[in-house]
């Protein structure tokens, strides 16, 4: 851990230390090499005159190495920004690429590996790029001082042009000069107030263009001299393994190259994807399903809930949290309810992918790595080599949600293996078929609510009791569950709502189930955010009060104002419910970032719930792309809305039923919302955007169903398959 | 034997198999990436061209049945299509993987009706699956393609 305290920590979240932690165990215990040595490794690359982030060509343009993959957030447009604001560099003339993997360069500072997740790219960024953008600037500035002979406070900067006395000249003039000023350790950062990029409309995407013309790289795009194209049959199961196989069809497929068992199935390595398609078509595989998990989901949440009722096994453990007083001493009619929540797949537009070349111990890959550092530890786990020998070259992502970050790396590691097995350095791209996709499980877990409330005589909680049960997302990490696996409470732990409640008994229970998890957009929110604001509706209902008067009420007595400035902020802007429709509302904080929605609904008598018109109002500290903000408002509700609606992966006898868009419903352009997005002014560094906008819609779709006089949501989706 | 077809304007012939679908062949044998896979159904879009001007899922059309006919991939819109121009002006992508497969889509409506209305749109676009929900945007950059005044998002 030696090399990892020298970098400087941005006030890592407990979460992010376990990931660390993870990493660290993981390394150690696979490949014999500690966090130092991850970190180490490759720390010695060369970098240009104005050090890892930023470079600047003879023209004077300046690009930004981004250490964040961009797979739709917009953190490139973000980034630069921060850069380009420091160093008043001409905007138009700022492009973004991709930093390599290098974890001691480009780690996370939140994190302590190289890694997106979060919504933390920019708020780590933000002192780290500052002080790189001042620093190149400064040292523009003291070139030209020197060359002018002008004291450098005589010197402006403005667009690239740097202007001292009557002399000027661009960043292309004094490239030469500047490069070779040491750069500043401490450089003066701008005051705030005196931004002119930041936090404006001009903050816009870099690369809307490239993919708007079909120029866009992504890993699907790999073409390289001899690539191959790997397909893999996998078990029908989450634990089949392979009992035998036949390739004797498969390799009589035209363009079929060979065939390779590999821990996770059977690889079909061919010339090109439709033949490696028609080569799996044609394999003849047994699997051995005698360790698999085996259960449907219906029988999972049948567990789930028993437990929660307090009639699970006795050697389950209870975790508390955000636990206070004696919850014996609850007088009075309790108010309870349940909730329950389905397995959910990411369902990125680009299916799991990756570009792999192997020879012998060396590796190199190419596809859309969100936590790089972690795919190297996997990687060279099977190589046997030091993980910052492996080369990722980090490219666009179809989408990710969550889904490209997981600790066992698991389609990359599919593909290193099939590249091992080809050998030779010749580059495999494995591709996954939606199907793939689908039944790779790393869903978001089945989560139950059980809470149990009693009222003080204004109507207001009292005593809280609440039970969660769902599947730990931590231990799939290298160090096992933690203490409190976070993930899975986030939201209700933290809650003002429990911060305003006099006596709380909260735990949460994980029993182990066979079917991989992961976070996905917006984490332990995802069902959170729907308990926590849903049942304060109905509270509210229950005690004849106004919701947005009950929240505001507490939220005055928790000193809950940033949530209290968003809900106003929306209600402002709400206007009058339109006739014929219902409203909802709910507020929510997540990744830093408190986001309060109003929701315009119709519910047309036996048709499906529409949300019509969606005002956001948000707190993200400094906004640095209001643009871009409000596009992740946009699709980040979007995102929740399509989960709230229809998401449900469902299991039988263990089998994915759902594998593809004809029956994983997702919400479509005649069902999506308009999102009006307004941004509270802050002075405060900037929190999440990425995922914050996802986890609320659903509980304000839920309290307008409440408005109109319908029951309460308590299982989701609300549109079921079945019904 | 070779499958001729007109691609983006060139002729080109096809080694693949008659059953092999439009963009497998597009992709991997014509080498044009532009064109996305994503679900291998005809669920998504990603995989939208244009066949003799109509929009066609090319996921799900085998090569021997165009034959002849005239494919339009993203790469033939040439860059600066007014609806790419629209898409780029108000930063609709944001992964832009279902982007090639929304324009294709939305070129087409717009060939067909030049002011189209929302319903026009929903029944255009609603066999287009974006993830990012990237919809609001994807609206309003074809209404503003058409010359209709868009209500563009709003940020305050």
């Amino acid at each position: 851990m030696n090399a990892h305290s020298k970098i400087e920590s941005a006030d890592p979240s407990r979460r992010d230390l376990l990931v660390v932690g993870a990493v660290v165990a993981g390394s150690s215990l696979l490949v014999g090499c500690s966090m130092g040595d991850v970190l180490s490794l490759g720390a010695d690359a060369e970098f240009g005159a104005f050090g890892p982030f930023i470079k600047i060509a003879d023209d004077g343009q300046v690009t930004v190495v981004s250490k964040h993959i961009e797979f739709g957030q917009g953190n490139h447009a973000g980034l630069a920004a921060i850069v380009a604001e420091e160093m008043d560099a001409d905007w138009n003339r700022v492009r973004v690429e991709q930093a390599p993997a290098i974890a001691k360069v480009y780690a996370n500072l939140g994190m302590g590996v190289q890694g997106t997740g979060g919504s933390t790219a920019i708020a780590n960024s933000w002192p780290q790029l500052r002080k790189a953008g001042a620093a190149a600037r400064a040292m523009f500035v003291q070139a030209a001082s020197k060359k002018w002979a002008v004291p450098v406070d005589k010197i402006s900067v403005k667009d690239s042009v740097v202007t001292g006395g009557d002399q000027s000249a661009t960043f292309a003039e004094l490239l030469p000069d500047a490069a070779r000023v040491k750069p500043p350790q401490d450089p003066v950062l701008k005051d705030p107030k005196t931004f002119t990029l930041i936090g404006t409309d001009r903050v816009r995407r870099k690369d809307s263009q490239a993919k708007v013309d079909g120029t866009a790289l992504y890993t699907q795009d790999v073409k390289e001299k001899g690539l191959l194209v790997a397909m893999v049959a996998h078990g029908p199961k989450f634990g089949s393994k392979v009992k035998s196989f036949d390739d004797s069809a498969a390799l009589k497929v035209k363009d079929v190259v060979a065939v390779h068992e590999i821990p996770t199935g059977v690889a079909v390595v061919a010339r090109n994807s439709w033949a490696a398609s028609k080569g799996r078509d044609a394999l003849k595989v047994e699997w051995d399903d005698s360790k698999a998990e085996t259960r449907s989901s219906d029988q999972i949440m049948a567990q789930y809930r028993e437990i929660a009722a307090g009639k699970g096994p006795s050697d389950l453990k209870w975790t508390p949290f955000d636990s206070k007083g004696d919850i014996a001493s609850a007088t009075g009619e309790a108010f309870e309810a349940t909730y329950d929540f389905p397995y959910l797949a990411h369902a990125a537009m680009e299916p799991m992918n990756c570009v792999a070349r192997v020879k012998g111990n060396s590796a190199s890959l190419s596809f859309g790595s969100q936590v790089p550092t972690v795919d190297q530890l996997n990687t060279a786990k099977i190589v046997g080599n030091l993980p910052g020998a492996i080369k990722i070259e980090t490219l666009f992502a179809g989408g990710s949600f969550g889904r490209r970050a997981n600790f066992q790396s698991d389609y990359v590691a599919e593909c290193v293996h099939i590249a091992k097995k080809v050998g030779k350095g010749t580059p495999v791209k494995l591709v996954w078929t939606r199907e793939d996709d689908q039944r790779a499980g790393y869903f978001r877990p089945i989560v139950h609510h059980r809470v149990k409330i009693t009222v003080d005589k204004d109507g207001y909680p009292a005593t809280w009791s609440h039970r969660i049960v769902t599947q730990s997302i931590m231990k799939g990490s290298p160090t096992g569950t933690p203490k409190l696996d976070e993930t899975a409470v986030e939201g209700a732990l933290g809650s003002p709502y429990l911060k305003a409640t006099p006596i709380v008994d909260a735990q949460l229970a994980l029993p182990d189930v066979g079917v991989p998890v992961l976070w996905w957009r917006s984490v332990g929110a995802t069902h959170t955010a729907h308990v926590m604001e849903h049942t304060i509706d109905q509270l509210a209902r229950r005690a004849g009060k106004d919701p947005v008067e009950y929240r505001r009420t507490l939220y005055a007595k928790v000193g809950a104002k940033r949530h209290l400035a968003v809900l106003d902020l929306a209600m402002s802007k709400a206007g009058p419910v339109p006739a014929g429709q219902f409203r909802g509302v709910a507020v929510h904080e997540s990744f830093g970032s408190v986001v309060a929605q109003v929701a315009d609904v119709s519910l047309p008598e036996g048709g499906e719930p529409k949300v019509n018109r969606v005002v956001t109002a948000i707190d993200c500290g400094t906004a640095i792309s209001p643009n871009q903000i409000a596009a992740q408002m946009e699709g980040g509700t979007c995102y929740g809305l399509s989960a709230g609606l229809y998401g449900e992966v469902t299991l039988k006898d263990g089998a994915v039923e759902q594998t593809n868009f004809d029956s994983y419903r997702v919400l479509r352009i005649n069902e999506a919302p308009t999102v009006e997005t307004h941004i509270l002014p802050s002075g405060n560094p900037p929190s999440g955007v990425g995922e914050p906008g996802t986890p609320v819609i659903t509980a304000a779709l839920a309290n307008a169903m409440l408005a109109a006089g319908r029951p309460a949501v308590t299982r989701l989706p609300i549109v079921r398959a079945s019904a | 034997m070779a499958i001729a077809i007109e691609l983006n304007g060139k002729t080109v012939n096809v080694t693949a198999a008659e059953d092999t679908p439009l963009l497998w062949v597009i992709r991997d044998e014509l080498g044009l990436t532009g064109t996305k896979y994503g679900c291998g159904i005809a669920q998504c879009g990603a995989c939208t061209v244009h066949v003799d001007g109509q929009p066609a899922r090319s996921c799900s059309t085998p090569v021997g049945a165009v034959a002849g006919m005239k494919i339009t991939t993203i790469e033939g819109l040439g860059g600066r299509h007014p609806v790419q121009q629209a898409w780029v002006k108000a930063d609709v992508p944001q992964c832009g993987y279902c982007q090639s497969g929304q324009i294709m889509s939305a070129v087409a409506l717009l060939a067909e009706k030049s002011a189209p209305t929302d319903a026009d749109i929903d029944a255009a676009m609603a066999g287009n699956i974006c993830r990012c929900g990237a919809y609001q945007r994807i609206r309003a950059a074809i209404k503003d393609a058409a010359g209709i005044a868009a209500a563009l998002p709003t940020t305050a």
